[in-house]
């Protein structure tokens, strides 16, 4: 669980365990408590029952300690959400085009690819727009999603931190194809990102499995 | 009213009717509350079996990858229509219009609702709301293949009959302000004597709160659909960018309806569940008040958390984190009340028939549903986990496991007050054990498979999925076999089930006081309210049957 392609990728899953740990805690103990008074006071033992209006203190004590804990939590997720909108001014910027049912990927010097490749350890900013309807780039290697909205520039920040191949889904409902329109990242050594982003030809589309063997 | 003197009858609502007429007319056009109730129970309980076999049509679907029993055009179009039928013909009518037709009267110690013609009216627009969705499905088109909420510019582009499926929608909306209205004034206005706001039942209480939501929220979406269908028609730009508008706008709009719709979902349940501990703990509830508070408090502030949907849309980072702060800070009620729900049973003497066990059921899903939500209320998570298989199974926690629920515990609950006769309890005991097995298996697979980055509203799947989609897939029949059991064993029971007493549990509030079936004007004596209602010391006084 916490080793993975980038730093983001173990902030979230920090959270997550955070958040799941204390709820399955709450969780067991809540259910404990309860199995035990259906046990303990079942109506077969035969003892009177007592008319508990309610506890004051108790009603405090319920509601200070899961505000400290929401509020924790609050905290966490705030600031691993804030880790992944502060992207350096030197980013890299790939303009990102989605579209029924495609992506496409747009560099500086022009060229043009239906997957996206980049260079590991160097933040990478996508700026998204839609040529249809909404989409959303989904990297679940990386923890991150932003949604593709028709007419608005959204955009997402990321940094690989290890060479490989990682998914990119699309999650918002985009019609037909919306469960095929995946495609990949492909994070390279800076050499071997120049040396892609270089070679000519500059508008054709270079397929993920001509490359991969490279990368694996 | 029920500070007139009262005719007694030895005949129940069954043998009298409000109307001249006999048979079918006399119910179609009753203005009796007990037979609305009874005519939502059969209608939305229908719709709700409709859900559930394009529930299973889906995962029968997901078996396995690639296409296995429809193509990806009619699955997009099975979980639009589940989702719809789900949720604007069964989660969001549901108690209200069923138990809260049928028991709210009951429980404020009056004859009917304040508008008992408005109250039929409100079943023939869900009923004309509900025709329209299945016309929808045949026109030429097709069905609507946006998923349940609808979201602009897809909407808008897509060839299926989109405008007939949201103004059904639309009409749907007015069945719910009108039993709302209702509600708020019944309460108001036609209380018995003695009732004072503090010695009413949580039920009352959380319809109370839930009917302001149906009241003030539900213009919002009706709003948002009429827009839409501007839109799609006269190619007026509002939402769509490619006419000059902001497809943002509409999910605000959507949202600031669609969330508080999810508390006129929950919180009759919770008053359901209110009344179901106390009689099978045969104690007070603990914090009466905290719990009536706080479903004043959730019907208030969830109004202000909406743009908790749209973590990934777009909007400002600061937005982003002053909703999330907010979503925190609105599940604390929640919480409160399970705690308050445990505390009950504290003390008490309990007797685990099947509501009780179905509420146990409840309060262990509910709360997976709850915590879950805190998981996709901080940002960073739920910026991974948003529009994934997590919050399938989330929703699906709170909203079946949830409401769902206690639809069923409802159901075992009040089954003998509303028909007079018993179902066959050890059936209704391995139902109980069944579905919680079943629930877990169906839906807790969709956590893990969101976490592993499953999104949702997908026909196909890439293969590392699939054991966990079997998993589900076999969890569904299970979960079949439960309803086909539950409902066997009411249907049963409605028409050969044993003679139920008047007070078969030992209750106390006013629906416990009066026959089974009640009578036509639901009592037969002057109702005058001189206790909380919770408590039990009444009990010797009452007509009850310890067996
Ligand atoms: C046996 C019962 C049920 C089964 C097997 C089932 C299964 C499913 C499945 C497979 C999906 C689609 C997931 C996807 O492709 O994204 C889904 C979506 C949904 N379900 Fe259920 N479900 C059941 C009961 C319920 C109930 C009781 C409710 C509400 C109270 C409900 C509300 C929804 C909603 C709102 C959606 C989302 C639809 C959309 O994405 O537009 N379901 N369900
Ligand atoms: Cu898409």
């Amino acid at each position: 669980m916490f080793s993975g392609p980038s730093s983001h990728t173990q902030t979230v899953d920090m959270v997550m365990l955070y958040i799941v740990g204390i709820s399955v805690i709450l969780l067991l103990g809540i259910t404990a408590t309860m199995i035990y008074f259906v046990f303990k006071y079942h109506r077969n033992k035969g003892h009177k029952p007592v008319d508990i209006h309610g506890n004051v203190l108790l009603e405090i004590i319920w509601i200070a300690i899961p505000t400290f804990l929401v509020l924790t939590m609050f905290y966490f997720g705030y600031m691993g959400f804030a880790e992944i909108r502060n992207i350096p001014d030197d980013a890299l910027v790939v303009k990102t085009t989605a579209r029924m049912w495609a992506w496409q990927f747009d560099y500086a010097n022009g060229k043009q690819s239906d997957t996206l490749f980049v260079p590991v350890n160097k933040h990478i900013k996508l700026e998204m727009e839609s040529a249809d309807v909404n989409h959303s780039l989904y990297i679940p290697a990386f923890r991150i999603k932003e949604d593709v909205i028709a007419g608005k520039v959204n955009y997402l920040g990321f940094k690989a931190e290890e060479a490989g191949i990682y998914d990119i889904a699309c999650a918002e409902f985009c019609g037909l194809k919306h469960s095929m329109m995946y495609t990949a990242v492909v994070a390279l050594s800076q050499d071997e990102f120049d040396t892609w982003l270089n070679a000519a030809p500059k508008d054709t589309n270079t397929a993920v499995t001509t490359d991969s063997t490279k990368v694996e | 009213m029920a500070n007139g003197t009262v005719a007694v009858s030895e005949k129940t609502f069954y043998e009298e009717s409000t109307n001249k007429y006999s048979g079918i007319l006399s119910w179609l056009l009753t203005t009796d509350h007990k037979r609305i109730g009874l005519l939502y129970l059969y209608t939305i309980g229908g719709f709700f079996l409709v859900g559930v076999v394009l529930g299973l049509l889906m995962r029968l679907e997901l078996i396995a990858p690639g296409e296995t029993i429809v193509d990806a055009q009619t699955y997009n179009s099975l979980f639009t229509l589940h989702g719809v039928i789900m949720i604007f013909l069964f989660i969001v009518p549901g108690l209200p219009a069923i138990f809260g037709n049928f028991f709210l009267p009951i429980q404020l110690g009056t004859n009917d609702v304040a508008f008992p013609r408005l109250n039929l009216l409100s079943w023939y627009v869900y009923i004309i709301g509900a025709v329209l969705v299945l016309i929808s499905l045949v026109l030429p088109g097709g069905p609507i293949d946006t998923g349940w909420t609808f979201y602009i510019p897809y909407s808008v582009r897509t060839s299926t009959n989109v405008s007939l499926a949201i103004f059904a929608a639309f009409v749907l909306g007015f069945s719910s302000i009108l039993t709302g209205l209702n509600f708020i004034t019944t309460v108001h206005r036609m209380r018995a004597p003695g009732m004072g706001f503090f010695r009413m039942p949580l039920f009352i209480w959380s319809l109370y709160a839930t009917a302001w939501i149906q009241v003030i929220a539900t213009p919002v979406i009706g709003i948002t659909i009429l827009l839409v269908i501007l839109e799609r028609t006269f190619g007026v730009g509002i939402f769509d960018p490619a006419l000059g508008g902001d497809p943002i706008l509409y999910q605000h709009m959507f949202w600031i309806y669609s969330h508080p719709a999810v508390y006129i979902m929950i919180l009759p349940a919770m008053g359901v569940v209110s009344e179901i501990l106390p009689t099978f703990a045969r104690r007070t509830i603990f914090g009466y008040k905290a719990i009536a508070y706080s479903s004043l408090a959730i019907a208030f502030v969830g109004y202000l958390v909406w743009a908790h949907h749209m973590f990934t849309s777009g909007i400002s980072d600061t937005a982003r984190w002053i909703f999330s702060l907010l979503t925190f800070i609105v599940a604390l009620p929640s919480g409160v009340k399970v705690f308050n729900w445990v505390a009950t049973l504290y003390k008490g003497s309990i007797d685990p028939k099947p509501p009780l066990l179905w509420v146990l059921s409840f309060i262990f899903l509910f709360s997976i549903g709850g915590l879950t939500g805190l998981v996709v209320g901080s940002l960073a998570t739920d910026i991974h986990l948003h529009d994934t298989y997590f919050v399938v199974a989330h929703f699906h926690y709170v909203m079946f496991g949830g409401t769902g629920t206690i639809f069923i515990a409802g159901l075992y609950y009040w089954f003998p007050k509303m028909f007079g006769r018993m179902y066959n309890i050890k059936w209704a005991n391995i139902a109980a054990a069944l579905y919680f097995i079943a629930f877990n298996m169906l839906y807790f697979p969709k956590f893990i498979l969101g976490y592993m980055g499953m999104p949702r509203r997908y026909f196909d799947y890439l293969p590392e999925f699939t054991t966990l989609q079997e998993i589900s897939t076999v969890g569904s029949w299970l979960m079949a076999i439960t309803i086909i059991i539950i409902v066997t064993n009411l249907i049963h029971a409605g028409l050969k089930g044993k003679k139920a007493s008047a007070n078969p549990w030992g209750g106390v509030t006013l629906e416990w006081q009066t026959t089974s079936p009640p009578p036509l004007h639901n009592f037969n004596r002057h109702v005058e309210v001189n206790h909380e209602p919770y408590d039990f010391s009444q009990l010797k006084e009452l007509e009850y049957d310890s067996k």
